[in-house]
Order: C-alpha cells, then structure tokens, then sequence
C-alpha cells in the first residue's frame, strides 16, 4: 500500500549557545517510519522521550531552538511530495490545515477564549475551505452535526462548554476540511474516562468516513489498544520497535515494550506487576549503544557500546534490540495465560 | 476495634452567585464510611470529574467544613476551626499527596527544603542531623535516598521520582492516614506501577492507611480493599473491590467499567459507548428519592423507589 508519509532518517535537535555553551538536546535521533493512507499509527512514548518533538516535525512547526540536522519527512498528497524537512513556508501554508491538520491537546489553550466558536471556525477554516458566508456557516454546520454537536455551539464561548465538548470542537477545527493527514497528540489524556472513549470512537469513526492517515500520539497504552492499527514505541528519542497493535501487545520483541504491555493493571487480575525502575535518560547526555541498557534486564556488554539497528524481525514487524531472540513476553501479557481465539 | 477515621453523613453544599440568584450546588451528599485502626486498608473512591470526590478529600483534610454531618479522626471531629496546635497534631497523622508533583512542588526551592521543613514542624526536630535522619529514613521507604534527593530541584528529577518525594514528604511524621488525589494520573505509564506498588507497600508493611482517590478503575482493583463510587456526589455503589468492580450492580458502575479500555482485545478496534448504560444512569441522578441497601456480599448498592 502506497505510504502518505515517509519519514528517513530524521533528526531534530534543540541547539542553543549561552554564554559560549553549546547545547545539544537530541530529541529526535534518526528516525525512520511509514504512515499508510488510512491507516492510525500511534507512537507511544514516556514523555520526555521525544515525541512531541516528532510530531512537531511531523506537522512542519520547527522553530529554533529546535532544528532538522538531517533526514527527510515526505509527504504525499494527490499525487505530489511535499518534504516539510526542506520546503519553502508557502508550500507549508499551503497544504496545512487543507491537507495537514493537527487534534491538540489541552482544549482551553488551544480555543480563544474571547471569541465564540463560530468566529474561531472563521479563523481556522474559512481561508482553506475558500469558502464565505452561508456557505461557509452550512459546511461547518454539516460537520457539526457529524461530531454530534448542535449548531448552537457556534454561538457559545469556550467556557460555556464541557471538557467532552470542547474537546470535540477542537477536533472539528482539524478535521473540518476534510485533511489526508491528522496528527492527534494526547487528545483524550485531560478526560475522564465515560467520555474517552466516546471522543476515541469519535476520531476513528472520521477517519473510516475521511479515509484519512492519523497519527496518534498517547503514553497510554490502553488508547493504542483499542485505536492504532500500527504502535511504534519511542525511548529516548529513537524508534525501538514498531508492529500491528495486536502483535505489539501478545508478542512484544523488545524489553522495553514487554514490560510496559506487561505492567499494563487489568479488571479482574491482582497479582503483582513489576514497574520499571531507573529514570528517563537525559536527552542532552544520552547512555552510549543502546539507550534502553541502563534499565534493561536483559543488557549485555555490546548493548553498552553499539547502537542496535532497527531490523524486521517478522512481518510488518521492526525491533532495534541486540538480543531480540531473547526478547520473552513477561508474566501479565495479554494472551498468556488467557486461552483467548484470536 | 477504635476507628481511624469515621465519616457520618457528610454534605457539603456550594453556593454560587449573587444574592438574588443565588443556586446552590450539592457536591457531597450524604457520605457515610469508616476506617479502622487495627486494619490498615488502601480505600479508594471512583467517579468522574465532578462527582465530589475531590471536595471529600478536602474535608477529611481539614480545608474544608462539611455543610451536614462529621468527620472524625480518632474520635475528635475534624475542622478548619482548630486551633494551631490542634491543628498542628491532626496534621501530622493525616497528610495529603496531590495530582501533579510539578505543581505542587515551587519549581525555585529545593525539594530537600520541603522535607526538612516538615521534618522540623511536625517532630520538633532542631539539630541538622536529626532532620537528615528523618529525611533519609523517609526517603528510604519510597525507595530513594537523601543523597539522590539533596540539593535538587524539582525539574531535574522525573515524575515518578518527584512524586515519591511527595509522598516521602507525607511519611515523615509517620501518619497512619494518608490522603491521596489522583497520584498517579500525571505520572508516565511505566513509572505509575512504581507509585502504585508503593502505595501497596506503605500499607502491607509500614501499616498505614491510604484513602486513593482517581478515576482509573484498573489500578484500584490492583491495590484497592474497598471502594466506593460516586456519581454527583452520591455514593452509588460501595464494598470489597474485588465483588463490586467484577459484578458491578449500579448502572453508573456498570458505565465506568464498561468505559475502561480493555487491552485484552488490542488490535481488535472496540470503541462502542455503552449509551444505554448511559441513559440510565443518568436518568437515575433525576430520582428523587434513593437509599443505600446492603447486599449479602457486603456491599451498598443505591436503589430508587418511585414516589
């Protein structure tokens, strides 16, 4: 299947000079991935780990201190390639918002507090759509509808609205001309769990209607779950495994994916989950080799000294571990002691 | 058996607006429950944003006044209204964890600063060294130690780290209670087990009692003894955790765990919302009239008779 976007070998530093001291935070380190068209990759990640600085990438918002040193992040829509790594802004303007959009996450931030929806649905969208007036109100109205929203919201403030609602106008911004591509970062981790998952059902249900390519980004595992088709898991600003949801989760081939799938609490299961000790790495001085050695159980003295490769290590599946053959699902992964048909 | 903490009947109604229009707003009503001393127990409280969960812990702490009702601590009523060294004494055996380590520590002053600081109030410690024993043997018992500790400030520990200080700096005067607010709901996914777990060790083998307050219903079953869930303030279900999230019996109950999302069936995309149990758990908040029946299982199940 042809990919929307086609990431090589990115790498995105903060780079500052105080004083005469040079910084160098590598938050994102050579980076490689596909999004299929419509398909929803979540990236999973500790925070800290990088992966909003991916993103950031990903929707062509790169400001200093932050900076692509290298690699290429290739887009493709209707038929054109559009490298946001190198592209001049005006072919940046001109496909976001229209072709490139972006779910934030804390709804109060991201609405102006002192305009009515309607006018901020104004701002955002009337120039991508090119559409004015009636026109314009009928369209947003249209796609109100779909988010299960009445038409009065157009005419409410933020405040006026609940988090569950205002979470969905937010999400009607983004996705109200119809993009190819949505980056969704961590648009449910402020709500409350009844209405969670009703968004989640929500932002999956566009995509299938948009046919749209999603990346969603969320340190909970349980979203990707039940939303990803692919998870790639980010640590420490590399991309130490990615697979389909299902594989990543019965047959993880990386130490530090089987313990957060098997750290993962369950209704109905009290026996105890071990949680994973140490703390993040520190993305201005990163462990040598592999980044993960420090807290890895499974660290052997060449994980301290190379960088392991990203290599396919079954189908649609990649690991970048020294030791993958070694890799066992622990205790509390699902499908284990489960007999579960799949 | 004495009690730890009793609660009888707590209301606590909020006023808002002006003196024409003025509504009132329940956002406790009618909570009753106990802790006992002899038996140290991880006691959580579920529901939404909204469901009073939150204005509860600030009565048991103390910051706010119950409307109806009283609680209290080792049978002397719990109040804004004490005086300072009153005030000081219940402190010192109920101490509260908050949500977010980075808000509730000031990003300027040193954590160790807060440690000694309560080192020093609530034991009466003078001499630098006691202060750092009490500081160590803290830090100890959430598996870090002053010397990881001293000196830092709060961005250059993690979140997990940051929150196990706050909770260090709750154990200092040994509280037999310790109130906490969703500790874990800003803490990294692989980090909120090491909170979690430790909670369970606070109570398994330094007997303290923790009242967890949060909305994530697989964590409570993890470590929880009894819960009681709440729905706009009204207790609607309570009992042993394991009967009452594995049958939950109210709708509202049935809702929340149905809401959880289940990573049994990962890559299998099951997103449907309840939206019966949602209708009709809703359509009870209206009911005017309720009770609290006790159920064989030891549990309380809130049931409505039609006027």
């Amino acid at each position: 299947m042809e990919a929307t976007l086609t990431v090589r070998g990115l790498k995105a530093y903060y780079q500052t000079k105080h004083f005469g001291v040079d910084r160098e935070v590598r938050a994102v380190d050579d980076i490689s991935l596909n999004v299929r068209r419509n398909e929803v990759y979540g990236i999973a990640g500790e925070s800290s780990s990088g992966k909003t600085t991916f993103i950031k990438v990903l929707a062509a918002a790169v400001r200093p201190p932050l900076g692509i040193v290298a690699g290429s992040v290739a887009y493709r829509f209707d038929g054109r390639t559009v490298d946001v790594a190198k592209a001049r802004q005006a072919e940046i303007d001109a496909i976001r918002w229209s072709h490139l959009s972006y779910i934030m996450q804390g709804s109060m931030s991201v609405l102006n507090p002192v305009r009515r929806i309607g006018a901020i649905f104004d701002d955002f969208a009337a120039r991508p759509l090119g559409l004015k007036g009636d026109a314009f109100r009928r369209t947003v109205v249209a796609h109100l509808s779909r988010l299960k929203l009445p038409a009065e919201v157009l005419r409410a403030y933020p405040h006026e609205l609940s988090g569950g609602m205002r979470q969905r106008v937010t999400i009607g911004l983004a996705t109200v001309c119809s993009p190819e591509f949505i980056i969704a970062d961590e648009p449910t981790t402020a709500l409350d769990v009844v209405v969670q998952k009703d968004v989640l059902s929500l932002i999956r249900d566009l995509q299938r209607d948009l046919g749209s390519s999603v990346v969603f980004v969320t340190h909970d595992m349980s979203v990707h779950a039940n939303m990803a088709h692919r998870v790639g898991i980010i640590y420490a600003g590399r991309l130490v495994e990615e697979a389909p949801t299902r594989t990543l989760f019965t047959a993880p081939k990386h130490p530090y994916t089987a313990h957060l799938v098997a750290s993962l609490p369950r209704i109905g299961d009290t026996r105890p989950r071990p949680a994973l000790e140490g703390r993040p790495p520190n993305l201005a001085d990163p462990p040598s080799g592999c980044r993960f050695h420090p807290r890895c159980p499974l660290a052997i003295e060449r994980c301290r000294h190379e960088v392991p490769p990203l290599e396919t290590v079954g189908p649609d599946h990649r690991s970048a571990c020294w030791r993958v053959e070694d890799v066992a699902p622990l205790a509390g992964t699902i499908g284990l002691q489960e007999g579960r048909t799949a | 058996m004495s009690a730890l903490l009793e609660v009888e009947g707590v209301t606590k109604v909020f006023s808002m607006g002006g003196i024409l229009a003025r509504k009132s707003f329940e956002a406790v009503h009618d909570v009753s429950f106990a802790l006992q001393e002899d038996r140290p127990e991880i006691f959580t409280v579920i529901g939404e944003s909204g469901s009073g969960k939150t204005t509860l812990a600030r009565m048991i702490l103390g910051l706010e006044t119950p409307t109806r009702g009283t609680i209290r601590f080792r049978g002397r009523p719990v109040s804004t209204r004490l005086r300072a060294a009153e005030r000081t004494r219940f402190m010192a055996n109920v101490q509260p964890v908050f949500q977010n380590p980075f808000e509730a520590f000031n990003p300027l002053k040193r954590v160790d600063r807060y440690l000694a600081s309560t080192a020093r109030r609530f034991l009466g410690l003078r001499d630098r060294a006691g202060v750092d024993r009490a500081m160590d043997e803290a830090l100890v018992k959430v598996g870090l130690s002053l010397a990881e500790v001293r000196g830092r400030f709060s961005h250059e520990l993690s979140g997990g780290q940051l929150q196990r200080v706050a909770i260090a700096r709750a154990l200092i005067p040994n509280p037999p209670l310790l109130i906490t607010d969703e500790p874990v709901s800003m803490v990294d996914a692989s980090l909120r087990m090491a909170i979690v777990n430790l909670l369970k060790s606070l109570r398994d083998d330094l007997g303290v009692s923790v009242i967890y307050i949060t909305h994530d219903l697989a964590t409570a079953y993890y470590i929880s003894d009894r819960i009681v869930i709440m729905q706009r303030g009204k207790v609607v279900e309570m009992g042993p955790a394991a009967a009452v999230l594995d049958a939950p019996e109210h709708p509202y109950s049935q809702l929340l765990k149905a809401s959880v999302l289940s990573t049994q069936d990962a890559g299998e995309g099951r997103l449907e919302v309840p939206v019966d149990l949602a209708t009709a758990s809703s359509r009870l908040l209206d009911e005017p009239r309720s009770r609290l029946e006790p159920r064989p299982d030891g549990r309380l199940v809130r049931v409505y008779s039609a006027a």
